[in-house]
């Protein structure tokens, strides 16, 4: 198989072309993000610094807050700085898709798990 | 963007062969999968530090309790050269997603400013993790765990009550010397009398260090300073096992070595991918220099290592939660 991405007439790279004015809007978004990142993490780091660590249930919400304010800085950097927003909507199915399920169920399972080791090297010191 | 994606094509003419129904090329699908497994790795690992995280009995270092000093600066600050990492990163993803935008506009000078600004913010963060790392394995005074149970009254009137094998730490100054000392170097003293414990260097730079004071809890919450007599108590309590900054076999930060470990294996693994990512993104510097995409007529290949350098942004946004904030 010839390799696509060398082949001058490629249709998908030369097609993915646009003009000034659609770069100078392409620009001003990428600079609009750039801005909800800075300011997501910032707030993380305030967050860090202020609030400290203990088993309350104030505690176990800033933590699930930091996993939030993480998952929409990663949406917008696959979404918006690697375009994957832009794709046809069956391959973000297939980049998206498999990574969820997996990482769900593994994280789910491996922390439950680990809980239960916790709870059994308690009770037979 | 848009292009061919943007196109509304019937799913027959899509999945009837004789062209891709992503609607990309083959180049970029395959970037996108490397990418998909590789953040699979992470996850994976990140998973682990969860698991044994989840599992630990014994207290887990705090990050912003570890993580708190700035380059030539004495004092506390918090998460601060952390985040600065973390936006030096992020800075350097904008600079790619320009290039990115640059080169569909088949703007040659563009793509390089961009892709060059991206290189040196690539530098700039991997300085950042060498200065960490080297930080992280010299550490901050050291710490010794006690031998048999002890109870003392901190500075601030508190009574800890604490059992055989608890860590105690010890001041900057302290551990600079007491390190050497217990690898046996000949010109460092102990000298213990009625004022109290100090080691004694002689030689080319001589000084000494006296024992003022030792911390409880350092890398844990609730932080207390044992002062004087007390502080005497802990240090006749200590047994052989000191520990200093951090190496594969000991920590001063946690009990558990996979703390260290942890920290080495993930931090670094990213690290390589930031910079094999420094190294690819030269190389496509100095191929769009000469001209090769401009003969392409695209710049594809920016975008495509583009997707790299944004994942390995990505890895960071989670290294950062889930190590120190969490």
């Amino acid at each position: 198989m010839e390799r696509d991405d060398l082949i001058v007439n490629d249709s998908y790279a030369l097609n993915a072309h646009h003009s000034e004015e659609a770069g100078a809007k392409i620009r001003r978004n990428i600079w609009k993000v750039t801005g909800i990142l800075t300011i997501l993490t910032t707030v993380e780091v305030l967050m860090g610094i202020y609030f400290k660590r203990s088993e309350t249930f104030t505690w176990s919400m800033i933590k699930w807050t930091f996993i939030v304010l993480t998952l929409v800085k990663a949406a917008y950097i696959v979404l918006v700085f690697m375009h994957l927003g832009d794709e046809r909507s069956n391959l973000k199915k297939v980049i998206l898709a498999p990574y969820m399920l997996f990482i769900g169920y593994l994280l789910f399972i491996a922390i439950t798990e680990g809980f239960g080791h916790f709870g059994l090297s308690n009770s037979f010191h | 963007m848009g292009g061919e994606a943007s196109k509304a094509i019937s799913k027959e003419i899509l999945w009837g062969g004789g062209q891709s129904p992503f609607s990309v090329s083959y180049g970029k699908m395959m970037m996108w999968y490397f990418l998909v497994s590789d953040a699979l790795t992470f996850g994976g690992l990140l998973t682990a530090y969860g698991f044994v995280r989840a599992s630990s009995t014994d207290a887990w270092p705090i990050g912003e309790q570890v993580f708190r000093a700035l380059p030539g600066l004495e004092g506390e600050y918090p998460l601060i050269y952390v985040a600065l990492m973390t936006f030096i990163l992020i800075v350097s993803s904008v600079t790619m997603v320009l290039a990115v935008e640059a080169g569909h506009r088949n703007n040659k000078s563009g793509v390089v400013r961009w892709l060059g600004l991206t290189i040196v913010g690539g530098f700039f963060f991997l300085g950042s993790q060498a200065w960490e790392w080297s930080h992280f394995i010299h550490g901050s005074g050291g710490s010794f765990l006690l031998a048999e149970n002890v109870t003392v009254q901190s500075a601030d009137g508190q009574t800890h009550e604490l059992t055989k094998g608890d860590a105690v730490y010890m001041d900057h100054h302290f551990g600079h010397l007491a390190e050497p000392w217990l690898e046996g170097a000949s010109n460092i003293s102990l000298v213990e009398n009625a004022d109290g414990v100090k080691l004694i260097e002689v030689g080319e730079h001589s000084h000494e260090a006296a024992l003022h004071g030792l911390t409880l809890n350092k890398y844990v919450e609730n932080e207390s300073q044992v002062e004087g007599a007390e502080a005497l108590k802990l240090w006749n309590a200590r047994s052989e096992s000191f520990a200093f900054g951090a190496n594969m076999h000991d920590n001063e930060y946690a009990i558990q070595q996979a703390y260290a470990n942890f920290f080495f294996f993930i931090t670094g693994f990213h690290g390589f991918h930031v910079f094999s990512g420094v190294v690819i993104n030269i190389i496509i510097f100095i191929m769009a220099i000469k001209g090769v995409f401009e003969r392409r007529k695209h710049y594809e290949m920016v975008e495509k290592v583009g997707l790299y350098w944004h994942f390995v942004d990505l890895v960071w946004v989670f290294v950062f939660t889930f190590f120190y904030l969490v």
